[in-house]
């Protein structure tokens, strides 16, 4: 006998980021999942947001990393409350994941959660976490051609941050063809130069995140 | 990359769907899979194999249809399969397209007895 089944595989995930959801909205916390490759500039973003804007708002972080808690104690050195994720292999995180790190997080206490997904630009496309934003750390030492070798993720975000634009001068980066294909995929995104380093392009981010939130730029 | 957690979620659709029909045994999981979703056909198969171990669905196939990813174009609304590296369209050229199909990942039967 066939049984027609017709459902998501990837449901069960679903449904566990809605309730992570109707949890920070229930506290009036803005979630961000911060998306990347390794080495693109997820931990130097975070770290930039949250030196820029800890007097204004109350941040907190979840880091998402395979081992290792290196970022969680960069982060926390910043005097801001973080919970670390070690998904012991996994290349993603996943909407069960946050909800237990929800559980150790004070939402009373924030406004804004970061969370650092793994670096990886496949599966953390297809697992839905719960999150308000989606932002896409893209880097120019990448090369322009990212968005045709990962559509998934650049379709499914919100911002993409085109971080190291002050190594531009060095490198064979396309602007042009990198924002056209973006935009191609995605044609609501918003598509920003910045560089962690020399602080490039950190203000508009900011404006457009805060923006996001209601709150004044 | 994920496709334990994948394998263990599609597993849990499956027992529970036989469950509910009463089966005694699965014979065989049908999925269909986009060629957008970062999904491995051969891991699947293996970690299927491992997880239904003492479960109804011991020695069942899987089987998977591919759908090829779509997409429409924003300036003509012309539907066509994207390409690798170039998502500009086969009739204006344009290259601004909507993704229609390719994303899926789901159960679409399952055979049972």
């Amino acid at each position: 006998m066939e049984i027609k089944v017709l459902k998501n595989i990837l449901s069960a995930n679903d449904e566990i980021a809605e309730r992570n959801h109707a949890l920070l909205e229930k506290n009036n916390v803005f979630a961000v999942n911060i998306m990347a490759s390794p080495g693109a500039g997820k931990t130097s973003l975070i770290l930039e947001t949250i030196r820029r804007l800890k007097d204004k708002i109350r941040i907190g972080v979840i880091e998402g990393d395979i081992t290792s808690s290196v970022d969680a104690e960069k982060v926390g050195k910043e005097g801001v409350p973080v919970v670390q994720i070690n998904t012991g292999g996994g290349c993603h995180l996943d909407a069960n994941m946050i909800q237990t790190a929800l559980v150790n997080m004070a939402l009373d206490d924030i406004d804004l959660l970061l969370i650092e997904n793994v670096g990886n630009l496949v599966c953390p496309a297809e697992f839905t976490i719960g999150d308000h934003k989606k932002v896409l750390v893209s880097s120019t030492p990448e090369g322009h051609d990212k968005p045709f070798k990962y559509p998934l993720m650049f379709h499914t975000v919100d911002v993409v941050l085109l971080n190291k634009i002050d190594l531009k001068p060095y490198l064979d980066f396309d602007l042009e063809t990198f924002s056209q294909a973006v935009k191609g995929i995605n044609e609501k995104v918003e598509v920003f130069p910045i560089s962690c380093t020399s602080g490039q392009g950190i203000d508009r981010w900011l404006s457009w995140l805060l923006i996001q939130m209601g709150r004044k730029p | 990359m994920h496709e334990l957690a994948i394998t263990q979620s599609m597993l849990d659709i499956v027992l529970e769907q036989a469950e509910r029909a009463g089966a005694e045994r699965i014979l065989s999981v049908k999925l269909s899979v986009g060629d957008l979703s970062g999904f491995v056909e051969e891991s699947v198969q293996f970690y299927f194999d491992f997880l239904v171990k003492d479960t109804i669905a011991e020695g069942a196939s899987v089987s998977f249809t591919r759908v090829p990813a779509k997409a429409r174009c924003r300036n003509c609304a012309r539907v066509f399969t994207l390409k690798e590296f170039d998502w500009s369209c086969p009739g204006c050229g344009r290259d601004s397209i909507e993704i229609t199909d390719g994303k899926e990942l789901f159960v679409e039967s399952i055979e049972v007895e």
